[in-house]
Formats: structure tokens, C-alpha cells, sequence
């Protein structure tokens, strides 16, 4: 398990490499999230970032297979098409990757301190979360049952 | 009793503060107790903090209710609704 929150950017398949080693796993699955639109500056709380967002891999852990995982978030200014976050898991079978990659990331967006400045034609402003942030991650609730899909 | 408050983003921006030691008068035990005392510094406290705005808090860097207890020592946070990812 790698989690780090940092100012440096990322190379997906590198990430994915490292996780790969382990003869047992046959899925890894990814996701990459990108800046959007316009220049933007984000902060984040050092200390309960990263502690947050290993509590949301320890959860993934209890409801499907993760034999490893990194999720890296970046801070500090970012311009479009930059890269924000990365969640990879690996896992015996693509079912389990698929499903924790997705409820890590669902958690990540409201759980995880971190705060969006944009940038705007018409001046700087905190992005605002959205409800559809919150019901995402809550359709995860009481959802436990490991799909094996080979 | 002694802690330690941090705030971030915008309640951050609003209060141009983000971070300070403050000792706690007696009687203040909980987050939403230690809220009020903090509204009722008045001008931007008073605004940033106030009831009606959503606001998220942290104990010891765990997200926590307004009904969650302070002891001496804690750290607690106060910040907007999260936005990463």
C-alpha cells in the first residue's frame, strides 16, 4: 500500500507497474483524474490527508480483495489537463480491482481534506461540493458483498 | 484547558488566521461549545463560524460531530465541505 499526497506529478504507468508484482494478482485497475477548465490551487490538511485516506483503503480492504494499492493526490497549482489523483488496485480478479478502485475514489471526494481554488476569468474561488459527491459515496453503504468476476 | 484550533480554506481565507493556541474557559467540552465561544469573538468569527453555514470539523485529524468532546491537547480543525479528487 502507497498513499502520498504531494506537489509532483505522476506517472500512471509506472504506478501500476509497481504494484503489479505479485504473481497472484490478475487485475489492476486505475483511475487518473484531471484538471478541468481552468487553472486551479488546491490545499489540503498535512497530516489527516493521508491518514483519511488510508482509513478509506483500510475500509476498501474489509469489503473486497486488495492485495496492494497506491492512490497518490497531488496539491500546490495545477493547470488543465494536469494530473490531480491516482487510485490503482490490484486484486486477484477484476471485479474486486474495479469495485475498490471506484469506492476509494467516491470516499476520497468527501472524506479526504482537500480544497479546490479555481482560478476564473472572473477572479479566484473555492470550488463548492456537490451533493452528487455525497450521494455517490453513499450508495456505497451496506454494500460489502465481493463480486468475483474471473 | 489547553488546545490547539487550525482552519483551512476558506474559513481560513475569512478569518486570516490558520492556526492558534487557545486556552479553553472551563464549562467548554465539546465542538459545538468551542464554535460559539469562537463566534462570539464577533466581526469575521462571528460570520465564518456562523450556524448557518455548513462547515465540517476534525478532532486529533478524524473527521467529528458537533457533539464530539475536546480534551486538553486536542487538535481540532474547522473547514468547508471537502473538494478533492
Amino acid at each position: 500500500m502507497r498513499i502520498s499526497v504531494q506537489r509532483e506529478d505522476f506517472d500512471l504507468g509506472a504506478e501500476v507497474k509497481a504494484i503489479s508484482g505479485n504473481p497472484r494478482i490478475g487485475a489492476i485497475a486505475s483511475f487518473v483524474g484531471l484538471v478541468r477548465d481552468v487553472p486551479m490551487t488546491l490545499e489540503h490538511y498535512p497530516g489527516m490527508t493521508e491518514r483519511a485516506i488510508g482509513k478509506i483503503v483500510e475500509e476498501a480492504k474489509t469489503r473486497w480483495q486488495v492485495m496492494d494499492c497506491t492512490v497518490i493526490h497531488r496539491y500546490g497549482t495545477l493547470k488543465p489537463n494536469d494530473q490531480i489523483v491516482l487510485v490503482a488496485v490490484a486484486s486477484g480478479h477484476r471485479g474486486d480491482a474495479f469495485a475498490a478502485c471506484e469506492f476509494i475514489m467516491d470516499y476520497l471526494k468527501t472524506r479526504a481534506p482537500f480544497w479546490k481554488k479555481e482560478q476564473t476569468p472572473e477572479g479566484a474561488r473555492w470550488v463548492e461540493a456537490k451533493d452528487v459527491d455525497d450521494e455517490a459515496a453513499e450508495r456505497w453503504r451496506g454494500f460489502t458483498q465481493s463480486r468475483r468476476i474471473s | 484547558m489547553k488546545i490547539r484550533v487550525l482552519y483551512f480554506a476558506s474559513v481560513r481565507e475569512k478569518l486570516g488566521k490558520d492556526a492558534e493556541e487557545m486556552d479553553l474557559p472551563a464549562g467548554i467540552a465539546t465542538i459545538a461549545g468551542l464554535r460559539s465561544h469562537l463566534q462570539a469573538r464577533g466581526g469575521a468569527w462571528a460570520e465564518a463560524l456562523a450556524d448557518g453555514r455548513l462547515l465540517r470539523t476534525a478532532v486529533n485529524q478524524d473527521m467529528a460531530q458537533p457533539a464530539a468532546a475536546i480534551k486538553p491537547g486536542d487538535e481540532v480543525a474547522f473547514f468547508p465541505p471537502v473538494t478533492g479528487g
